[in-house]
C-alpha cells in the first residue's frame, strides 16, 4: 500500500455506457492544492471520468480514494458530502429556479466553508444585480459563473469543472478563468476539463492527456514540450505542428 | 453476437411442436369435451387479444389500458350488424371489425397526443365515453345491454354441435392467427422497423422510421383486430350490457397480466401467458377476488425481477426459441 | 338563476377535482411518474376515514391527522422500497407496477370492507346550506370542500417556491439527475414527493368519503377525473390544476343538467374537446 495518503489516487478506474467500455484502466494521483487540467480530444473519456468520480457513473470494485476514504461504488450524494462538487458539462442549471435559488440549492449538503452567497457575488459581481432572474434567463458566461457558484456552495475540497470555456468568448473566458486563483486561495483544489490547451497549461500545476480512454501522457505543465503534447493529444505525430498552433490561438 | 445467414435455420424440434399443438387444437371437436372445448374457444380468444396487446405495447411500446374500447365496440357492432342489417353472422364480424378500424383512425389521431404513461390513462377515458355511449342506445338496450335473438343464432347452424363447430374454428382462427399474423410480421421489413423502435427510437428516427406512422398503423390494425375478437367473444356468450364490453378488468388487466408474466416483446410470452392464466384459474375458481391479488402481485413480481417474464427465465435456462423473428442477428 | 347556481355547484366540484388532481400533478411533475393507483389510494384513504371515525369511534379530527399520517407513511415506504425501484427511461414498468396496485388494493379493500357502498356522515353539515340573495343556495359541504382544496393548494404552493425542500423539489423536476451533485439523496427526495402528494391524497380521500357513497371500485373514476383536471389545467401548473378541476366540474354539472346519465360522459367530451383544440391544456408549464 501506499505509504503517503494522498488527496486523490485513483487506480485501474474503467467505465462502461452498456457494453461499451470508455475508460481502461486510469491511474491518476493528486495533492491537496493540485489545479490538475485534463486536457484530450473529444471522446478521449475526459467528461465519462468526472462522471464516474462524482458517482454519477456506478464504478464497481474500483480503487477511489478521497482524502483519506475509499469512495468508489459509495452513492454520488454521498460523494458530494464528502467535499468533491462538479460543474458539469453543459452547466446544466435548473430552468425553473432564479439565480440565487441555483446558488442556494449547491449548499444542500450542508458542509461548512468559505463560501457563502455573499462570497459568489464578491467573486461574481455580476450575478448579484440578476438575483433574482431565471437561472437561465443570463448570457452564456454569466450561466457558467452560476454553475461554479453553485458547486462552491457546498464548500468543496475538490472542485471538478468540465469545460467552463466551451462556447464562450475570448473575453468571457478570461474572466471566468481570473477566478481559479481565487478559488485556489480559499483552500479548494482543483481538476479542469479543457479543450484549450494553451488555457489549461496557463492554470494547471499538472497535467493529465487522455487518449481513447487511457492515459497517454502525464506531468508538470513546464516539462512538457509541445511535440510531446500533440502526440498524447492526438495520437500521432502532427507533421507541423505549428500549422495547428496560430489556428487556435485565433478562435 | 454473432452473425447468423439470412436463410433461415433448420429448428426441426420447434417447428414439430408448433405443427403438433396446430394439429390437435384443429382436431379438438373431434377430441374434446364440451366444456374443454369453450375453455379452449375463450383462452384462443384471449391468446389473439394478447397478441395484440403485445404487439402494440411490446413492441412499438404503445401501452394502452384502454384496449376494452374495442372489444366492446367490436361486439357492440356486431350486434347491431345481426340484428339491424340483416347481414349473415359470419360477415357482420369481418364488417364491424372493419368499421371498427375506421373509428381507430379520429380515435387514434385524439389518443396520439398524449405520450407514454398519460397514453395509457387516455385510452381508459376513450373507453369510458364508449361504453357511456353504448349505455346510451336503447335500441341496444341501453344500461342493461341485449341478447341476440334465438333466430339470430340459428342461422349460423341450426343443430347446437355444429354451432359449436362453427363457433370454435372461429376462435381457432382467431388464435392460431394472430400468433402467424404477428410473426409473419415481424420477420417482413415491418419487423425490422419494430425492432429499431423497440431498442431505440432516436435511432430508428435517424435511419428513416417514421415512428409516429408505423405505431399509429400499428394501433389501428390491433383496434380492428381486437374488435374482431370482440365480435366473437360475445357471439359466443350471446348477449352484451355495457359494462361486461367495456370491462377494464376482462379485457385490459387480464390481458396485460397474461403478457407480462408470460413475456413481453416476444411471440412465446403471450402464448405461456394465456397457458398460466388459465391453469391458475382453474385452480383458483373459488378464491374469489384473491386470485385477482395473486394475479397482480405476479406481475408486479415480474416487473421487479425481470422486466422480460417467464419466457426469458425459461429461455435462459436452455429453452429454444420457438418463433424465430431475427433475421440477421442472434442476441 | 337556475343556472348560476349550476355553476356554483360546477366550480364548488372543481375544488374536489383540483385536489384529487393534485397529488397526480405533483408526482408527475417530480418524477416523471404517473400512478395508475391514484384513484384507488383516494378510496383507501376513505376507508382509513370511514374505519377511524365510523368504526372505531374517533373524533373526526384526530381521524384527519391520523389518515393524513398513515397514507404520506405509505407514500414514503412504498416510493422507497418499491416505486424507486421501477422508475427509469422505460415507462413499463412503473405502469404495470401501479396498475397491479390498483387491482391489488381493489380486491384488497374488497375483502376487508366488502363491495358494499359507505359513506362517512358529517352530521348536520351534509345539509346545512347557505342562502344568497335571488333564490341561490350553497351547501356547506360543497363550500367546505372548495375552501379545503384551496387552503391544500396554497399550502404547496407556499411549500413550492419558499421553502429549501420546495426548490429541491423543483431542482428534481427540472432535472433530476443532477440532485445527487447538490446533495441530495434522489431516494430520499422521490419518497418525499410521494409523501406529500398522498398526504394531499388522504385529504382527497377524506372529502370523497364526506361528500358521497363510495365503493372498493370507485377508484378509477377518481383516477380519470384527476387525470382530466391534470391534462386540462396544463401539465406541472399547479392553479392550472385547479382551473382544470373546475371545467370539469362545471362539464359535469351541466352535463347532468341536461341529461342524469350524461353528467361523466359531459366531462369525459369536454375533456377530449379540449384535448384535441389545446393539447398542451390551459396553463402548460412542462412538456409531457
Ligand atoms: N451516455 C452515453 N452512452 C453511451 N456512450 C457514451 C455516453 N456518453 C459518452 N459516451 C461515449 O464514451 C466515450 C467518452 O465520452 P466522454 O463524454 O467522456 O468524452 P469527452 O472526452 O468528455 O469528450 P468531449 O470533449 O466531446 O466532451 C465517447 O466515445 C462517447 O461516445
Ligand atoms: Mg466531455
Amino acid at each position: 500500500m501506499t505509504p503517503h495518503n494522498a488527496f486523490l489516487e485513483i487506480r485501474n478506474l474503467t467505465a462502461f455506457y452498456g457494453d461499451f467500455q470508455a475508460l481502461f484502466g486510469i491511474d491518476l494521483t493528486m495533492d491537496e492544492g493540485d489545479t490538475m487540467a485534463v486536457i484530450g480530444a473529444n471522446g478521449a473519456g475526459k467528461s465519462t471520468m468526472l462522471r464516474t468520480l462524482t458517482g454519477l457513473l456506478p464504478s464497481k470494485g474500483q480503487n477511489i480514494r478521497f482524502a483519506g476514504a475509499a469512495i468508489a461504488g459509495q452513492p454520488a450524494h454521498l460523494i458530494h458530502k464528502a467535499g468533491i462538487a462538479m460543474v458539469p458539462e453543459g452547466r446544466r442549471l435548473f430552468p425553473s429556479l432564479t439565480v440565487e435559488e441555483n446558488l442556494s440549492i449547491g449548499a444542500s449538503g450542508k458542509r461548512k466553508g468559505p463560501w457563502s452567497l455573499a462570497a459568489i457575488y464578491e467573486l461574481f459581481p455580476d450575478l448579484h444585480d440578476r438575483r433574482h432572474h431565471g437561472g437561465t434567463a443570463l448570457s452564456g458566461g454569466q450561466q457558467q459563473m452560476v454553475a461554479i457558484g453553485r458547486a462552491l456552495m457546498s464548500n468543496p475540497r475538490l472542485l471538478l469543472c468540465d469545460e467552463i470555456s466551451l462556447g464562450l468568448s475570448p473575453k468571457v473566458i478570461k474572466d471566468i478563468y481570473t477566478a481559479v486563483p481565487l478559488i485556489r486561495a480559499r483552500g479548494t483544489s482543483m481538476l479542469v476539463i479543457e479543450q484549450d490547451i494553451a488555457q489549461a497549461m496557463a492554470v494547471a500545476t499538472r497535467v493529465i492527456c487522455l487518449q481513447e480512454g487511457r492515459v497517454s501522457l502525464s506531468g508538470r505543465p513546464e516539462d512538457l514540450s509541445r511535440a510531446e503534447i500533440t502526440r498524447a493529444y492526438f495520437g500521432f505525430e502532427a507533421d507541423e505542428p505549428d500549422t495547428n498552433e496560430p489556428a487556435r490561438e485565433m478562435l | 453476437m454473432t452473425t447468423a445467414p439470412l436463410t433461415r435455420r433448420k429448428a426441426p424440434v420447434s417447428l414439430i411442436a408448433i405443427f403438433v399443438t396446430i394439429v390437435l387444437l384443429a382436431a379438438a371437436p373431434f377430441w374434446a369435451s364440451r366444456g374443454t372445448l369453450n375453455m379452449l374457444m375463450e383462452a384462443l380468444a384471449f391468446l389473439a387479444l394478447a397478441q395484440m396487446w403485445n404487439l402494440l405495447a411490446g413492441y412499438t411500446g404503445l401501452i394502452s389500458v384502454g384496449q376494452q374500447a374495442w372489444v366492446g365496440l367490436g361486439g357492440y357492432l356486431f350486434f347491431a350488424l345481426a340484428m339491424f342489417s340483416g347481414l349473415p353472422l359470419l360477415i357482420a364480424l369481418p364488417v364491424a371489425a372493419l368499421l371498427s378500424g375506421l373509428i381507430a383512425f379520429p380515435i387514434g389521431w385524439i389518443a396520439f397526443r398524449l405520450q407514454g404513461a398519460y397514453f395509457a390513462i387516455g385510452t381508459w377515458v376513450i373507453a369510458e365515453v364508449f361504453r357511456l355511449i353504448a349505455a346510451q342506445f336503447s335500441a341496444l338496450g341501453g344500461g342493461s345491454g341485449i341478447s341476440l335473438s334465438i333466430d339470430v343464432v340459428k342461422s349460423l347452424a341450426t343443430s347446437r354441435g355444429a354451432r359449436d363447430m362453427v363457433m370454435y374454428y372461429i376462435a381457432f382462427g382467431l388464435g392460431i392467427g394472430s400468433v402467424m399474423i404477428v410473426w409473419l410480421m415481424l420477420r417482413s421489413k415491418w419487423g425490422l422497423a419494430f425492432t429499431a423502435i423497440r431498442d431505440s427510437e432516436p435511432a430508428s428516427e435517424s435511419i428513416g422510421i417514421r415512428i409516429r406512422r408505423v405505431k399509429f398503423m400499428v394501433y389501428v390494425a390491433t383496434a380492428a383486430s381486437t374488435a374482431l375478437t370482440g365480435g366473437f367473444i360475445f357471439l359466443q356468450k350471446l348477449r352484451i350490457t355495457p359494462d361486461a364490453a367495456f370491462s377494464v378488468n376482462e379485457w385490459s388487466a387480464f390481458i396485460i397480466f397474461i403478457v407480462v408474466i408470460g413475456g413481453i416483446g416476444s411471440i412465446e410470452g403471450p402464448i405461456l401467458g394465456v397457458i398460466l392464466f388459465f391453469t391458475l384459474r382453474s385452480f383458483a375458481a373459488d378464491w374469489g377476488s384473491w386470485y385477482l391479488i395473486t394475479l397482480g402481485a405476479l406481475a408486479i413480481g415480474v416487473m421487479l425481477v425481470d422486466r422480460q417474464g417467464m419466457w426469458s427465465i425459461l429461455k435462459s435456462r436452455g429453452v429454444p426459441v420457438l418463433f424465430k423473428t431475427t433475421r440477421w442477428f442472434e442476441p | 338563476m337556475e343556472w348560476v347556481n349550476v355553476l356554483i355547484q360546477g366550480v364548488l366540484l372543481g375544488g374536489l377535482y383540483a385536489l384529487f388532481a393534485a397529488g397526480l400533478s405533483l408526482m408527475f411533475g417530480v418524477m416523471r411518474f404517473v400512478n395508475i393507483a391514484h384513484g384507488d389510494f383516494i378510496v383507501l384513504a376513505a376507508y382509513l376515514m370511514l374505519s377511524f371515525v365510523t368504526f372505531m369511534g374517533w373524533h373526526p379530527a384526530l381521524g384527519i391527522v391520523a389518515v393524513v399520517l398513515v397514507m404520506g407513511t405509505i407514500g414514503y415506504l412504498g416510493q422507497r422500497i418499491l416505486l424507486n425501484r421501477v422508475l427509469g427511461k422505460d415507462i413499463l414498468p412503473p405502469i404495470l407496477v401501479t396498475f397491479g396496485l390498483s387491482i391489488i388494493l381493489q380486491n384488497g379493500m374488497m375483502e376487508v370492507f366488502s363491495a358494499d357502498s359507505r359513506r362517512v356522515s358529517s352530521g348536520a353539515l351534509d345539509v346545512a346550506s347557505i342562502s344568497l340573495p335571488g333564490d341561490l343556495a350553497i351547501g356547506a359541504m360543497p363550500l367546505l370542500m372548495f375552501v379545503v382544496a384551496l387552503g391544500v393548494l396554497a399550502g404547496l404552493h407556499v411549500l413550492f417556491f419558499h421553502t429549501a425542500l420546495g426548490r429541491l423539489l423543483r431542482a428534481t423536476s427540472d432535472d433530476a439527475e443532477m440532485v445527487p451533485l447538490m446533495g441530495g439523496n434522489k431516494a430520499h427526495v422521490f419518497a418525499l414527493a410521494t409523501m406529500i402528494a398522498s398526504g394531499v391524497v388522504a385529504v382527497a380521500g377524506i372529502m370523497l368519503a364526506m361528500k358521497t357513497n363510495f365503493d372498493p371500485s370507485a377508484g378509477p373514476s377518481r383516477l380519470l377525473f384527476a387525470f382530466e383536471a391534470v391534462i386540462i389545467g396544463g401539465l406541472g401548473s399547479l392553479w392550472g390544476t385547479l382551473a382544470g378541476g373546475v371545467v370539469l366540474g362545471v362539464a359535469q354539472v351541466v352535463g347532468a343538467q341536461i341529461d342524469a346519465g350524461f353528467q361523466i360522459l359531459a366531462g369525459h367530451l369536454v375533456f377530449l374537446l379540449i384535448l384535441v383544440v389545446r393539447p398542451q391544456g390551459l396553463f402548460a408549464r412542462m412538456k409531457g
